[in-house]
């Protein structure tokens, strides 16, 4: 892809729809005209191009002022179930699924955790019994982050009781519309309800929404855990960006909350940060220059823990604000952006970054074993 | 501010390859391997400009090489000569001096405390009386030519002229001495300002530099625990599939990857005019210090009893990463200084 080629279907796409015309309209051209995501393949919203370009794509239409696809909106969508489809899906699943995924015209969920199964998520009980054309499901999922606003789940269930674990499980898309498809709002430390439980009762689904083979939900899964790590340290942030944002700005605001002692632990908290965010500069180049290293599953691990130090750190410089929360109501967020909330929030929203998408255990033991290679 | 290149280049690796061999069957007497790396490989002038003698390749490369002789603990005046004392005199316009110094026929050393960080005075300047020794000097024994910092400038000491006393290191594998100056001849390189911004640079460099050494340290106690792990077995299963241990190097693992990108960072601006130079050396030593020192003592642990041994080097990793953190100032003397750097000022 020639620098003169995106730059003309940037200038294209500009000329034929104002960006402050109608959002969906441009949304919807931007995907046609292979912008939306570059790395993917021509006819899917991309154009086949290297992933770095995207970044150029994307600050190009940004200073144009066209709208965005709103991605904290449909993070599950994006970072998870797009490039599973891409990987496993059939053509026409790949088609229909998409171009209203990467627009947020459709949300999307993750149905994986169960309450039997969170770390071990191999050993999920729901059940898929096929009959016929369809499949029917039943089980309960929980921890399900916007399935209050989802059309669509990425489902992993039990096919197989008969087959090893592993082995048993075929991967489908939910349609969260069908029938015995219940949706509960689970609250969470943060006092909102963030996640839900999800029940599933007699769901059918047919099997054009299977992903992958029968017996094959653990390879798909994979993919889509293997992106959930990557995305999360895939953002450039410049320098004092991320959780320490806010803790650097009241330092530099407020003068009373300035003491020698916590200078040193102000400092400690900068060192790491920056040094984690050096880090997964590093990994971005590794990936641009072909030589993918396993720092990726560091990211995560890292940032979780950063996150965690600093919000608490954050609270006792505050000193009595920081016994002040804003809201205990129940609300149901739609992003997963907590910039606009107190102190306290971050604080205990922090708390989840260890637990979701792999608690930090489960990344150690992943370091130790495939990047180590020490024994089971 | 776009972040520069990180990894390492195809002639960065290829030198890894061939250092790491020579540094596995040289035996480890200082002065040989000095001569091979300084005389044969010419890598004591990496950071000296072609015109000057030396290769011009940069701290990059350098600091590649540090990595290495870290790796090794090996005993040679790698970091006080070719890149401390090198940095003082390219900084004074000492050209007569650094051409020996490039090829490998001349030591020299800066005479100040190894533990003096950028953002403090040397002993000799600025005191009312100058003292009669300068003590816990890094690669002296060895050197030729000592850099002495007084107030009215930097003098060169033809090292042959004072007294030299070994000190009991704690770091054996870079061995300290301290040093009597009194009735020794010498010649000024530099008036006191020059001298004071030559001091300051060949510090900050040394403390960017010296993060390469602490990661090359790290990454062999981690390779060598994990190595080992795997190989002792314990109640009928080897100790590295007990999930206590396996955390803890994963731990070590994930700091050694983020002092890979900390240290390259110090590298990749070391020898930049401005700031962010002084920045990436400050946030090297917060970084990787405290890094070397965890992986020497979890390799130490982990090792358990042949880990408290003389026989077995972990102790000499442990030593010289203890020793290293106290280098150039400590951790908390470079995050106060980098504090300052980033405007998060104490008060």
């Amino acid at each position: 892809m020639s620098a003169n080629t995106w730059e003309a279907l940037v200038e294209e796409l500009l000329a034929r729809h104002p960006v402050d015309g109608d959002r969906l309209a441009f949304l919807r051209a931007r995907f046609d005209a292979g912008l939306a995501w570059v790395h993917f393949p021509v006819g899917l919203g991309g154009l086949g191009a290297p992933r770095a370009l995207q970044a150029v794509v994307d600050a190009e239409l940004a200073r144009a002022g066209a709208p965005d696809n709103d991605p904290l909106r449909n993070g599950v969508g994006l970072g998870m179930a797009a490039p599973t489809i891409l990987r496993h899906g059939t053509d026409a699943q790949r088609r229909r699924f998409l171009r209203p995924l990467w627009t947020g015209e459709e949300v999307w969920c993750q149905l994986f955790s169960e309450p039997g199964a969170g770390s071990d998520l191999a050993a999920v009980a729901t059940r898929a019994v096929r009959d016929g054309d369809t499949w029917v499901v039943d089980g309960q999922k929980v921890w399900t982050s916007l399935a209050h606003r989802a059309r669509w789940g990425i489902l992993l269930a039990r096919s197989d009781p008969d087959a090893p674990k592993h082995l048993g499980l075929t991967y489908f898309v939910c349609d969260m519309t069908a029938p015995g498809v219940d949706v509960r709002p689970l609250r969470q430390i943060t006092g909102e309800a963030e996640f839900n439980e999800v029940f599933l009762t007699g769901v059918r689904l047919p099997d054009d929404l299977r992903l992958g083979a029968p017996g094959e939900g653990w390879a798909v899964a994979r993919t889509t855990l293997m992106n959930e790590r990557v995305a999360i340290g895939g953002t450039p942030l410049p320098r004092e960006g991320g959780p320490i944002e806010p803790l650097v700005r009241a330092w530099r605001e407020r003068p009373g909350i300035r003491t020698p002692g916590r200078h040193d632990e102000l400092m400690r908290h900068w060192v790491r940060a920056e040094a984690a965010r050096l880090t997964a500069a590093r990994l971005r180049q590794q990936l641009a220059a072909g030589e993918p290293g396993p720092e990726g599953s560091a990211v995560k691990l890292t940032h979780a823990t950063l996150a965690q130090r600093i919000t608490g750190f954050e609270l006792e410089v505050l000193g009595e604000e920081g016994l002040r929360h804003d809201d205990w109501t129940p609300l149901r967020p739609e992003r997963t952006d907590v910039s606009n909330r107190a102190p306290t929030h971050r604080y205990l929203r922090a708390k989840g970054n260890s637990i979701e998408g792999g608690t930090s255990e489960i990344l150690r033991s992943i370091i130790a074993e495939r990047v180590l290679g020490l024994p089971r | 501010m776009t972040t520069p290149d990180l990894l390492y280049d195809d002639t960065e690796t290829d030198l890894r390859d061939s250092l790491r061999a020579l540094l596995s069957t040289v035996d480890q007497s200082g002065a040989k391997l000095w001569r091979v790396l300084a005389g044969e490989m010419g890598l004591a002038g990496l950071l000296v400009p072609e015109e000057l003698g030396g290769a011009g390749a940069g701290h990059r490369v350098a600091a590649l090489v540090l990595e290495e002789l870290g790796r090794a603990v090996a005993p040679v005046p790698y970091l006080g000569s070719a890149v401390v004392a090198t940095t003082a005199l390219l900084a004074c316009g000492a050209t007569d001096l650094l051409r020996p110094l490039a090829e490998g026929e001349m030591v020299a050393a800066l005479a100040v405390p190894f533990s003096q960080s950028p953002y403090e005075r040397s002993p000799y300047d600025g005191a009312a009386e100058t003292p009669g020794t300068i003590t816990s000097v890094a690669d002296a024994l060895s050197a030729d030519i000592l850099l002495v910092p007084a107030s009215d400038g930097l003098w060169a000491v033809d090292a042959a002229g004072v007294t030299r006393t070994p000190v009991v290191s704690l770091d054996t594998t870079r061995q300290l001495c301290d040093i009597t100056l009194d009735g020794a001849s010498g010649w000024r390189i530099a008036d006191a300002e020059t001298g004071r911004a030559a001091v300051r640079a060949a510090l900050t460099t040394g403390a960017a530099l010296l993060a390469s050494e602490q990661l090359g340290v790290a990454s062999w106690c981690l390779d060598t625990t994990v190595a080992y792990v795997k190989e002792r077995r314990q109640f009928g299963r080897a100790v590295g599939s007990f999930q206590a241990v396996k955390h803890r190097l994963a731990d070590v693992w994930v700091d050694v990857t983020q002092a890979r990108a900390v240290a390259r960072y110090a590298a990749a601006r070391a020898g930049e005019a401005g700031r962010e130079a002084e920045v990436a050396a400050a946030l090297a030593q917060a970084h990787c210090a405290p890094v070397a020192v965890h992986a020497a003592e979890e390799c130490v642990q982990l090792h358990g009893g042949i880990g408290f041994t003389w026989e077995y080097p972990a102790h000499l990793y442990l030593k010289r990463a203890k020793a290293s953190a106290i280098a150039f100032g400590t951790p908390d003397r470079h995050r106060s200084a980098l504090g300052q750097l980033v405007d998060l000022t104490p008060a």
